[in-house]
This record gives structure tokens, sequence and C-alpha cells, in this order.
């Protein structure tokens, strides 16, 4: 239990020092890498969105981009046609992604594993397409550009435009992940695990499993819609890209790598990718090359996610120190025995 | 909606490829549970090589050969390596093999460029011969007729032989196979192996079709992926009449609709499953 207090402690800290330097942000780093931090900021939203899915849920969603879109075209199209107010453009753009999941909820949920995954790719596919078809009002594959960035008014002329929109991400993003660790803390984000470890098992214990997945998949609708407002007001623009599988495909990764079923993995995988797409790629041509490599030493040296990082170098030591400890003669080793059942205490928490 | 000759040879002929292509994915996938991302790299392999030794030796027989072998070589090497570690951790599989597909994208991309690359057919299915009063080009009808062969052998071979039979129960309950001391993880190896051969030789005979270029994975990996789902994972039988009803469809509205023709599969199988949630000949329970 001591040891279990002291490492909560541990993690209360590390959080709270990741906060002050996202607040101080602005003022430690120039305005590239802060724009770089909003758009990770974004999708950690939208990685964190779909892991209510994926790592939760154990539901394999490929077509997480189409509530992206949705949001980032509801706040397009708002702007474009009624230059509404961001604040309540990106509510609209919730309630659209919310509309968009309880409308297709019921016909995805019949399926199951692979025949989930393609289902939801193939309808975002349509949503795609009728995008891509309808130009006149979408733009097609022109998508709907010059789209304003909303500002915070207070902060107007004291920080510049860039620092303004980073602190509107920030506090969106803040609220919005805040609530996320409330759902999946409560009783009904158990469930989703209890659902994803066996659901057979929950639905006899009474859980309305159904219903539950059905609200687990229209709230990662609302949450991902919410990202991608805030992505079309970064970008300024927001066209057929924002819907694409390969969006889908990237939020699928960086909850793979970060570790899904973990709260803060989605974070740092979609710290990773980004960090990936823009750093590796602007030193080597073979960029795609390492972003192979680092999936792959990822899903063999840490299978659980990067976020099992401390977890895993813990293990290894452990596990080295038993072998060291069986070699050197009875005194180092019961030494060492009291050690071991703290890790064993570690390892069963 | 009228429908000629020469629409439906070409259709015909690439649902031979597709057969080829996912028809591995399809028994993997059943068998093993194993989401194989990197299926399309096996096609895109299988191409690269058989132009590169088609090109040297202008043989196209041992180009199709050397394609295949290829992609049997880096489909063991896959299984042998990495698969085996990841028994029923579906997503880890899907993190791995894209990585796999990364890698195989760009060391290709390094090796033979960026530019697509088209193999000449054969020089007995060269030019055009006349069909039912239409021309079509040899080549496509000669693909259908091997796509057809290899349809019929693959089908005789699961669901005709022992081995098959052993097979086909893995899909179905793989535990009780094993209790019943079966080498399981033998047929999952020489399946896997088969599937990715079938992978290869279509990618070798599909470049004078289609060509290869970094994106012919990526393409090829979607449309096998539609193909194994619609008809039903594990199902050869299903494999087949997807990959027709998919090639028709991509074939016809590329011909009539052209701006439509990227997502009309899409909207066919998003129609299919939420008509039928297990696929055209899958079984529910999967």
């Amino acid at each position: 239990m001591n040891a279990l207090a002291i490492r909560r402690q541990w993690r209360l800290a590390i959080v709270a020092v990741l906060a002050v330097l996202l607040v101080l942000a602005p003022a430690l780093l120039p305005t590239y890498p802060l724009s770089v931090l909003t758009e990770i900021l974004i999708f950690t939203l939208f990685a964190m969105s779909l892991n209510i899915l994926l790592g939760y849920a154990g539901l394999p969603s490929l077509g997480h981009s189409a509530f992206f879109g949705t949001g980032g075209y509801a706040v397009g199209l708002l702007a474009k046609y009624y230059g509404t107010p961001a604040a309540l453009a990106l509510v609209i753009a919730v309630v659209a992604g919310i509309l968009v999941a309880i409308v297709t909820g019921p016909f995805v949920l019949r399926t199951h594993g692979a025949y989930f995954l393609i289902l939801t790719l193939s309808l975002t596919q349509v949503l795609f397409g009728i995008v891509w078809l309808w130009r006149k009002v979408t733009g097609g594959d022109d998508g709907l550009p010059g789209i304003p960035s909303p500002r915070i008014p207070f902060l107007v002329g004291r920080i510049s435009d860039t620092a303004n929109f980073y602190y509107l991400t920030l506090i969106v993003v803040g609220i919005a992940v805040a609530a996320i660790a409330w759902i999946v803390r409560s009783p009904f984000g158990l469930a989703l695990v209890g659902i994803r470890e066996n659901e057979r098992y929950l639905e006899g214990l009474g859980y309305p499993t159904w219903t539950l997945k059905y609200v687990a998949y229209i709230l990662a609708g609302g949450f991902a819609a919410l990202a991608g407002g805030l992505f079309a007001y970064f970008k300024g623009f927001v066209g057929p890209g924002q819907i694409s599988w390969l969006l889908a495909g990237e939020g699928m990764v960086m909850v793979i790598l970060g570790g899904a079923g973990t709260f803060w993995g989605p974070a740092i995988g979609a710290l990773l990718v980004l960090l990936l797409r823009y750093e590796v790629s602007a030193f080597t041509q073979r960029w795609v090359m390492i972003l192979g490599i680092v999936f792959i030493l990822n899903v063999l040296l840490l299978p659980q996610g990067i976020v099992r990082l401390p977890q895993r170098i813990r293990e290894i030591r452990a596990r080295l120190r038993r072998e060291t400890t069986l070699a050197p003669p009875l005194a180092e080793a019961t030494a060492a025995a009291p050690d071991r059942s703290v890790e064993r205490v570690i390892e069963r928490s | 909606m009228p429908i000629n000759t020469a629409s439906l040879v070409i259709g015909l002929s690439y649902a031979s490829l597709l057969f080829l292509v996912s028809v591995g994915l399809s028994v993997v996938f059943g068998l093993m549970r194993f989401v194989n991302l990197a299926t399309g790299s096996l096609y895109l392999i299988g191409g690269y090589v058989a132009w590169s030794v088609a090109r040297k030796s202008n043989s196209f027989l041992l180009a199709l050969i050397a394609g295949a072998a290829a992609a049997l070589v880096l489909g063991i090497l896959i299984e042998r390596g990495f698969l085996q570690r990841l028994h029923r951790q579906e997503l880890l599989q899907v993190a791995l093999t894209l990585g796999i597909a990364y890698i195989v994208q760009d060391v290709t991309r390094w090796i033979w460029g960026g530019d697509p690359l088209r193999l000449r057919p054969p020089a007995v299915f060269r030019g055009s011969m006349e069909l039912f009063g239409s021309v079509v080009p040899t080549y496509r009808v000669a693909l259908i007729g091997i796509g057809a062969v290899l349809a019929i052998a693959v089908w005789y071979l699961l669901e005709r032989t022992k081995w098959g039979a052993y097979v086909r129960a893995g899909v179905d309950d793989l535990e009780m196979v094993q209790c019943l001391g079966i080498n399981a993880r033998r047929i999952f190896a020489v399946v896997f192996a088969l599937g990715a051969l079938l992978c290869g030789l279509g990618g070798a005979l599909g470049t004078p079709v289609t060509g290869v270029a970094p994106g012919t994975d990526i393409q090829l990996q979607l449309m096998a992926l539609i193909v194994v789902v619609l008809g039903g994972l594990g199902s050869v039988a299903g494999a087949i009449v997807a990959s027709i009803v998919v090639a028709l469809v991509d074939t016809m509205v590329r011909t009539f609709w052209p701006e439509a023709s990227f997502f009309a599969v899409w909207a066919l199988a998003a129609f299919v499953l939420i008509v039928r949630p297990q696929g055209l000949l899958g079984r529910t329970g999967w």
C-alpha cells in the first residue's frame, strides 16, 4: 500500500509539472513549435476519444475520422454561411458528431471484430464520397478555406495570435480530457472495460451491454467532433482529407502505440506520431521507414504501449536482480527477499 | 445499365487478381484471427520482383515464379519472425503489420523509384482478340482463365481434402482442433505461406494490368479487406463471390460514373454489412 501511495503522489506531481509547463509554453516556445504543440493537443483529444472505443470498450473502429470531419465541416459550413461565433459553432459541431453517431450506431453495433472495423471504415468512405461529390455545398476536394481563427477576447493584443489560439485549445481540450477522465473512471467506464474483457459475462450480470456500447460510441463521436472543430479553426480550412480513413488509421496507431485502454497512452501516442512526422521528416527522406521501424519495435518491446515504459523498466530490473541473486550466497538472497515482495505487490496492482 | 463483353472481361480479370490477394488473407484471418495489413505489400513485392526478373531474363514465366517466391519469403519472415508472438492480440497485429507495410513501401520506393512500372504480357497473350462480337485484350482473358483455375484449385484443396478439413475446422473451433492432436501451428504456417505465395503471384500477374507503384499496396490492401469481409471470414466460396461482385461493381461504376468510382465499392460494403453483419457467405458467431 505504501509503495502504491508513493507512486500515486509521483504521478500527481508529474501531471502538475506538465500542466504548469503547458500553461507556460507560449512564453518558452517560439511560434512554430507552439503551433505543433497546439496540433498535438487537438490530436490528443482525438486519440483519447478513439481510445474510449478501441481501448476501453474493445470496439476496433477504423472510421473515427468521420466524426472528426463532421465536426470540422460543421464549423466550416457555419463560418462560411452564417458567420457563427466560435463557441456556438463548436457546440453545434459536437451536436453534429453526436447525431452522426446516433444514426450510425445501431448499424455498426450489429457487427463484431473485423466486421466492425470494415463497416466503420466503409461508412466513413461513404461520408467522404458525399462530401467529395456535393461540390456546391462542401466545396468538393477544394474544401472550405478561410475559416476565421477564434481568439480569447481579453487576451487579444497582449499575446500573439498563435499563443491566443493555443490557450483556447488548451482550455477546450483540458475540459474535454477531464470529462473523459471522469467518464472512464465512472462505473460506466468500468463496465465498458468489462465488455471488452467478456461481454457475455457482463450480460449475464444484468448489464445492458448494447446500450452501454451505444452510449460509448456516441460519446466518442462527440469528443472526436470537438477535436475536428478545433482542428478546422487551427488550420483555417476544412477538406475531405479530414474525413479520410488515413486519419482514422493514424488515430488508431496513436492509441495502440501509446497504450490502448490506458488513460495517458493516446496522448503519448499523439505526441510520438506528430513529432515523428514533423521532426524526422525534416532531416531524412526515409522517415516512412523510420516510422515503420518504430511501430515494430514498439509492438515487440512495449506491447502494452509506451505509457507502460516505467513498469517495463521495473520488470526488467527486477528480473535482472533475481538472476543475480541466484548466484551469490544466501545472505544477499535473503536481503533481496523483502524487495521482491514489494515488486510482487506492484505487479499484482 | 448496358453491360458489354469488354467491361465484363475487364471486371472479371480484376476479380481474378482480387481473389488471389484476398483468399490467403481470408483464411489467415478466419483461422488465426490474424489481421495482416501487409497483404498489399506482398502484392507489391511480387509485382516489383516480377518486373525486374522479366527485364533481366525476358521470360514471363520466370518472372511469375520469382514474384511469387519473393512474396513467399517475405510472408514466411513475417509469420516466423513476428506473428507467432502475437497470437490473439489483434491491435498489436494491426500496428505491427502496418509497420511492415510502411517499411516495404519505403524500401521498394528506394529500389524501384516512385514511378509506376508496367510489365509487358508474354508474347502469346499480347494484343487483342474477338470474344462474343467485341474486341477484348487477350491478356485479360488469360487472366480470367488463370484466376478460375487457381480458384478451383484452392477451393478443392480446402473443401475436398483432409488437410483442408483441418483448416476449416480450425476456422470454426481452434481449441477443439488442437485438442484432437492436430498441429495447428504447422497448419497456420502453411496456410500463411500459401496465402503469401498467391498474393505474390497476384502481384506478378497483375503488373501488366494495374502496374506497380507506391500506393498500389494500399489500394489492393483496402480492396482485399472489403472482399474478405464481404465474403465472410474464412470462406473460400465467399472470397470468390465477393471478388467477382466487388470487381464488377468497381468496373461498372468506373465506366459510367467515374467521379464516384472510389467510394461506390465502399457504399456496397456498407450496405451488405448493414443487411448481413456476417458477410455474404459468413457464418454468425464470429
